[in-house]
């Protein structure tokens, strides 16, 4: 008994010096952040170890946010190197960067996201309009009888808000709030269709935290179902509800078209063109984010850049095309290319 | 003789029999409801996991003639040669009337990206290739696999598949070929993670549960088992013992998830040991097994009885000895049997290692406790969540993988009990 006492602190000794001598120097990329990017970003860091001699960065879906929270949490080598994000960082954020002495940080853009409105192809495609998301979907809508007064939403089927919507019960399955994709969602489509609307429009202006509230909040009363962060579950519960919609990100559908059909929103069908071309109205710039600091300490994070921001990685005929990320055109390519190879240190006011 | 008729007791039992035989009966078919309900469900896991998993034990490769051009390996580094273009090389010399460029990519869509690091490695350890010509058979990319696995259909129309009406002729001509054979998917049991679902395999998350398990091992038995002696044999019963009691039943009882943000805080926030590794994760699941090892460990020496102790202690063995020598001897195999269904319960647990960064894309295979690693549960969680459809049949080949592991554990408890399990 003593012995195996004695071993197991001797062990539990050896952990710690072990680990504080790991902890003084790190040879592999730590990444971390959003779920959106991650499929991106792991297919570059795959490609990058087995194609150089550096250890495979290791990659940790944590969401934008929590990255951003680990990220800034300061320079050294227990804190990543790299923040993954689904938007650009905030003000906020980026002040708890500063604070937490992270000065120095590049932005690098990476291509575009497309959110998509689907259903099974048992039924018919729907078309619809930024409008019609949000009078389907928002917890408070305008008055239909007229005037400037918001009521709880009365819309029970996509027939009562427009008469050439099939007569069928909104049903919508869609990301849980801590998602990415869900605020981009609520930016990109309910905000944009709200303002359709004169009073609310003026609304922002008057009074932001009315507007905000109106625009992005979702009804609760069951007709937007929180399906959780796992796309491919919401893709088999369209599969099993021909009469449910599901909102997630363009690879999916891209992954699963013999069984779902992307909606048509404002006569523009989600293909990977339309998306490409900024046709499609709801796409969303993904980036990530570097500490300077870090780039001579950790090795390989040039490396790492200069594989990410070639074309053979991030071009129009790319890898990461293939796996579902919409490209940006190419003069926006050479610039972020070499915003990232000169490591342009990012600015807020 | 006509005394027991005129019995009223015995009559009123024989009024009653009929309908306590019926309870009895009834009891018997609910509880038989029972297990049969609960037997129905297990088949219906077990049958949906291995009827999408067992696809995934084989895997399609693709026989390609590539010419190892001495021009391309001129450069010292092997990763500098141009791989993937003698893979491009090949294939158009098997398809010369593929011309344009659309249809060239769609032609080297077919073979799965890890071939040309497949061709790496295998001039890496024969270097005399170079300049050969050889028949090598390479992974296929997996909407091939899928398509001659049977879960593309091919008489949807051609954009609702992704292969594409000329990519079915071209897999057409080399079936004719005898260019394409199913053989048992090695690589799924010996690499690492992968965003290719043709190269992904589960070796690097068992190696991560392996030290992870390790770890957990090492430090939640010994200190559990001392806590257990400690608390059945020497303590004095008093409030304290009871409060430490109370405790540690509760804590058996804390979901996993807040020991996961304990191990965040106090392992990585104030120790500093490095995150994403089986160090910390095998720290974490230490503190979530600790108290089922203590109160089964406990259990078990209850069960001793007091005669051993006492005769321990007749013949002048000294309090130690006595534990030492005869009660913990005697409650070990019951300890054990604990301490693997403890360890059961940490390889399936996944919620903890989400707070200190074992939830995390690594393809290197872990070789130490200090490697970023991840577990099978994680890798379970990572893969339902990707977007490639044959991901699907690898989760639950991964979890059959997993259930393997917690069978063997199991039959392991079992066995140990039936061999050294002592009756009173």
């Amino acid at each position: 008994m003593k012995k195996s006492i004695l071993l197991a602190s001797a062990l539990f000794a050896g952990m710690f010096a072990g680990s504080s001598a790991q902890a003084a120097g790190r040879d592999y990329i730590s990444i971390v952040g959003s779920s959106t990017v991650y499929p991106f970003s792991t297919v570059v860091a795959e490609q990058f170890g087995k194609t150089t001699n550096f250890k495979t960065p290791k990659i940790e879906s944590t969401g934008t946010g929590g990255g951003f929270k680990l990220f800034c949490g300061g320079v050294g080598v227990e804190y990543p190197d790299i923040s993954n994000a689904s938007r650009a960082i905030k003000k906020s954020e980026f002040d708890t960067c500063q604070a937490n002495g992270v000065k120095d940080i590049v932005e690098v853009k990476i291509g575009y996201d497309g959110i998509v409105f689907a259903n099974s192809k048992k039924s018919a495609p729907l078309k619809l309009t930024r409008k019609d998301i949000f009078l389907a979907l928002a917890k408070n809508v305008p008055d239909p009888k007229g005037g400037d007064k918001l009521v709880p939403n009365p819309y029970k089927t996509w027939k009562d808000i427009d008469p050439a919507l099939p007569n069928e019960k909104i049903e919508v399955l869609g990301p849980p709030p801590t998602s990415g994709t869900r605020d981009a969602f609520v930016e990109l489509t309910m905000e944009t269709g709200a303002t359709t609307f004169p009073f609310i429009h003026d609304m922002e202006k008057k009074d932001k935290n009315l507007f905000k509230a109106t625009t992005q909040t979702i009804r609760e009363d069951g007709a937007y179902i929180e399906a959780g962060e796992n796309d491919n579950l919401i893709v088999q519960k369209l599969e099993a509800n021909p009469h449910a919609v599901g909102i997630f990100g363009f690879s999916f559908l891209d992954q699963n078209a013999d069984m779902i059909q992307g909606s048509i929103i404002e006569n523009e069908s989600p293909t990977f063109d339309n998306i490409a071309s900024g046709k499609y109205p709801v796409s969303r710039p993904l980036f990530f984010y570097v500490k300077k600091a870090h780039v001579d300490v950790i090795p390989g994070i040039k490396e790492y850049l200069g594989e990410f921001t070639s074309e053979k990685a991030w071009g129009s005929e790319g890898y990461l095309a293939d796996k579902g990320m919409i490209p940006m055109d190419k003069k926006e390519r050479d610039l972020f290319a070499k915003q990232a190879k000169e490591l342009k240190t990012l600015t807020m006011k | 003789m006509d005394q027991p008729e005129k019995n009223p007791t015995i009559d009123k039992v024989n009024r009653g029999l009929k309908r306590r035989y019926r309870a009895e009966r009834r009891f018997r078919i609910l509880g038989a409801t029972a297990i049969l309900t609960a037997l129905c469900f297990l088949f219906l896991l077990f049958f949906s996991i291995v009827s999408s998993g067992y696809k995934a034990f084989e895997k399609t490769f693709i026989q390609i003639e590539v010419f190892f051009d001495p021009a391309e390996f001129t450069n010292e580094n092997l990763a500098a040669a141009n791989f993937p273009g003698l893979i491009k090389a090949s294939m158009n010399s098997m398809f010369p009337e593929v011309t344009s460029r659309k249809d060239k990519k769609d032609l080297y869509y077919l073979i799965s990206p890890g071939a040309s690091f497949q061709l790496m490695k295998q001039v890496k350890n024969n270097p005399a290739l170079i300049g050969q010509k050889e028949l090598i058979w390479v992974a296929a990319n997996d909407d091939v696999d899928m398509l001659l696995k049977g879960n593309i259909d091919r008489t949807r129309p051609e954009s609702e598949r992704r292969i594409s009406d000329k990519q079915l002729g071209w897999l057409d001509t080399l079936a004719h070929d005898g260019k394409i054979k199913k053989t048992f998917n090695t690589a799924f049991f010996t690499s690492g993670d992968s965003r290719e679902p043709e190269l992904a395999g589960i070796w690097g998350a068992t190696c991560g549960s392996f030290y992870t398990l390790l770890i957990t091992l090492s430090l939640s038995f010994p200190i559990g088992v001392a806590a257990a002696v400690y608390l059945e044999e020497f303590a004095p019963k008093n409030r304290w013992t009871d409060i430490i009691e109370v405790n540690i039943n509760n804590l058996a009882a804390v979901p996993s998830i807040v020991y996961g943000l304990l191990g965040l805080a106090v392992f990585i926030n104030f120790f500093g040991m490095p995150r994403s590794t089986p160090l910390v994760g095998g720290l974490v699941l230490t503190l979530m097994t600790l108290p089922i090892i203590i109160i089964a460990s406990r259990a078990s020496l209850k069960s001793v009885p007091p005669s051993i102790r006492e005769a321990a202690l007749g013949i002048g063995a000294s309090k130690m000895q006595m534990v030492a020598h005869h009660v913990l001897p005697l409650a070990l195999p019951g300890m054990l049997t604990g301490t693997i269904i403890g360890m059961a319960h940490a390889l399936g647990e996944t919620a903890p290692l989400l707070m200190v960064g074992m939830v995390a894309f690594i393809v290197d295979i872990p070789h130490g406790f200090t490697d970023p690693a991840t577990v099978l549960p994680v890798q379970i969680y990572l893969w339902a969540d990707s977007p490639e459809r044959a991901f699907v049949a690898k989760t639950s080949a991964a979890i059959m993988v997993l259930l393997a592991f917690l069978f063997l554990m199991n039959a392991a408890a079992v066995l140990l009990r039936k061999r050294f399990e002592i009756k009173w």
